[in-house]
């Protein structure tokens, strides 16, 4: 008879099955295989100068590479084009077919579920800190920096050091414009910036189930925002679903034994949630709508791999279909990937976007980061979809960026300052 | 391994956006970064950092986005260790992978200003004031990561162990 394995987490258990171990615990330092490779226009140059430095002649599987163009594409400047470029260069030369350039190209965490290259049990590491994205599908997703992807290209390994898991236990019913963002910046509110640091997040409960994706993909992207290395759903239905329609594998599907140890376990009642805004200058700085100043917001951005899918847009135009966006605001939106943005032309909510007067990106990070395409000048207040609102984040370091959902950021726009959806 | 230099003070939660903005991300030359590092924060500190200054920062240190340019600028610009109470995941594994060495404080380094000098000695644990004489207690380096500042950053270290073992080989 097999001898029984300790019971483990499902963070635990895709890192076990990758380890090649029966189990691991928290603390071990184990050395995993990689499913899933990812960088993208900015971190890829210093992972292939890496790759190079290393002398490998190969990547370790051409079809687990993924390269994406989405930060500062379209290219914002020479030095831009000539990192995109090797990026090109590089994909031509290695062989990977995985590579997304304009045309296909969005943002890296919108395209790689949509196009399937992930799905439940995987072990995706990517030189992207919202890598995590990817645990709404019931896979272990974690950024790293490029050196590490480097040596991951080059040896198709990695080592981690299993993390401890916080759970959080989600109960109630999902109030009106309300959802995932205002479910994370709530955890992230409570643990800290730095509360799940090296930990890993399991998102459960009541609540969450039969959440639609976008929401759950919302919520692990900013798992990073506590510190966590991972956030992760298990794949049920809803994920089941998603992947069937999207990817030709179906991936493996672990569960956290009911045994399994947790650090601590965390409630959230929703049924009484307001949606949720995070105040300069930190995503932790959370409060709810009602709590909030009614802020003058000289823009509103509407994007990101936060809050870019359709289903984001979709709670958007609700809110502006037949509206106008107020005078002296400025609204971005930004499809995260061209089949968002093609599907947002066929329901009509474009043309209703730019009745409402918002002007519409290509699929890009944009603003998020403050590189280009919305770009804040001093003193400037901003409202934003996105994940992170630390000083100078989107532009000048005079400048103050709000965090919150896509329909708090719709009413806003056209209110011109921070309001609820509730008000129009 | 003892190191001695001048301090620069920072506090919690320096995030990556502070220690390199992001519209710097264009460039992956490490000179060209230094020469923007901390540039919101601390206008001064690319025209005045000095070869073997030590940084030192509260809880958090590195938060926020991946990218690896943050430590490369920070090792550019000069400084040779980093003593934090805490980092972020990211940013600490990328300091190490790069060969720059960041250690945990076990006690909050209030008493520390800048451009005073200080003393930090691996074997003892311990990093000293050399004006106040005062000492705080430092974390020893995890074994794997002292493995990897012992090899001069991942890539000598991955290098070496490809060589050694056929379970790590380069494609």
């Amino acid at each position: 008879m097999e001898r029984h394995a300790l019971p483990m987490t499902i963070t635990e258990k895709i890192l076990a099955r990758h380890a090649g171990n029966r189990s691991v615990r928290p603390g071990d330092l184990v050395e995993v295989e990689v499913d899933l490779a990812l960088a993208n226009d900015i971190t890829a140059p210093l992972a292939i100068r890496v790759f190079h430095e290393l002398e490998a002649e190969r990547v370790f599987d051409p079809e687990k590479v993924v390269l994406v163009q989405d930060h500062f594409v379209p290219n914002k400047d020479i030095a831009s084009a000539a990192q995109v470029k090797m990026m090109a260069e590089f994909a031509e030369a290695l062989g990977i077919s995985h590579y997304f350039d304009l045309g296909e190209a969005g943002i890296e965490h919108v395209i790689l579920p949509e196009r399937g290259l992930v799905v439940p049990g995987d072990l995706v590491i990517g030189a992207d800190s919202h890598t995590c994205t990817y645990g709404a599908l019931g896979a272990f997703a974690a950024g790293v920096g490029s050196t590490d992807l480097g040596v991951i290209w080059a040896t198709g390994k990695t080592w981690l050091r299993v993390p401890e898991t916080i759970l959080l236990v989600f109960e109630g019913q999902r109030p009106r414009w309300v959802g995932g963002k205002d479910y994370i910046l709530s955890v992230i509110g409570r643990l800290g910036v730095d509360g799940a640091s090296y930990k890993a997040l399991e998102f459960r409960g009541g609540a969450l189930e039969g959440l639609p994706m976008h929401h759950r993909f919302t919520m692990a992207n900013m798992a990073v925002e506590a510190g966590a290395k991972n956030g992760i759903f298990h794949a049920d239905a809803v994920a089941r679903d998603y992947v069937r329609e999207h990817a030709s594998r179906s991936g493996e599907l672990f569960k956290s034994d009911d045994e399994a140890r947790y650090l601590r376990v965390e409630h959230f009642d929703v049924s009484d949630m307001e949606p949720q805004v995070a105040l300069p200058n930190s995503p932790d700085n959370v409060a709810p709508i009602s709590a909030v100043d009614p802020v003058r917001l000289d823009q509103v951005f509407i994007g990101s791999c936060t809050n870019g899918r359709l289903g984001d847009l979709r709670e958007a135009f609700e809110v502006l279909k037949d509206r106008k966006v107020a005078r002296g605001t400025r609204l971005i939106m930004i499809p995260g990937s061209p089949r968002v943005y093609l599907e947002a032309v066929r329901e009509g909510m474009v043309e209703g976007f730019l009745k409402a007067g918002a002007v519409l990106g290509p699929p890009c990070c944009g603003p998020c980061l403050g590189g280009h395409m919305g770009v804040l000048g001093r003193g400037e207040t901003a409202l934003s979809t996105t994940n992170r609102n630390f000083v100078g984040r989107m532009g000048h370091t005079e400048s103050r960026v709000y965090l919150a959902n896509p329909a708090v950021a719709a009413a806003s726009a056209v209110l011109g300052r921070i309001g609820s959806p509730a008000e129009l | 391994m003892d190191y001695e230099g001048r301090v620069w003070k920072f506090g919690d939660n320096v995030d990556t956006d502070l220690i390199i903005p992001a519209r710097f991300l264009n460039e992956s030359d490490e000179t060209i970064l230094a020469g923007h590092c901390f540039s919101e924060l601390r206008p001064d500190f690319a025209e005045e950092v000095k070869q073997g200054d030590i940084l030192v920062a509260g809880t958090n240190f590195g938060c926020g986005s991946s990218r690896e340019h943050a430590p490369l600028a920070i090792k550019a610009s000069g400084i040779r260790l980093i003593v934090a109470q805490s980092y972020a995941r990211i940013f600490y594994r990328n300091a190490f992978n790069i060969g720059l060495p960041a250690l945990e404080a076990e006690e909050p380094l209030e008493g520390l200003r800048d451009r005073i000098r200080v003393s930090v000695s691996l074997e003892s644990g311990r990093l000293r004031d050399l004006e106040s004489g005062r000492s705080y207690r430092v974390r020893p380096i995890p074994p794997f990561m002292r493995e990897i500042i012992r090899a001069g950053g991942l890539v000598p270290y991955v290098k070496g162990r490809a060589r050694a073992e056929g379970n790590w080989r380069l494609y």
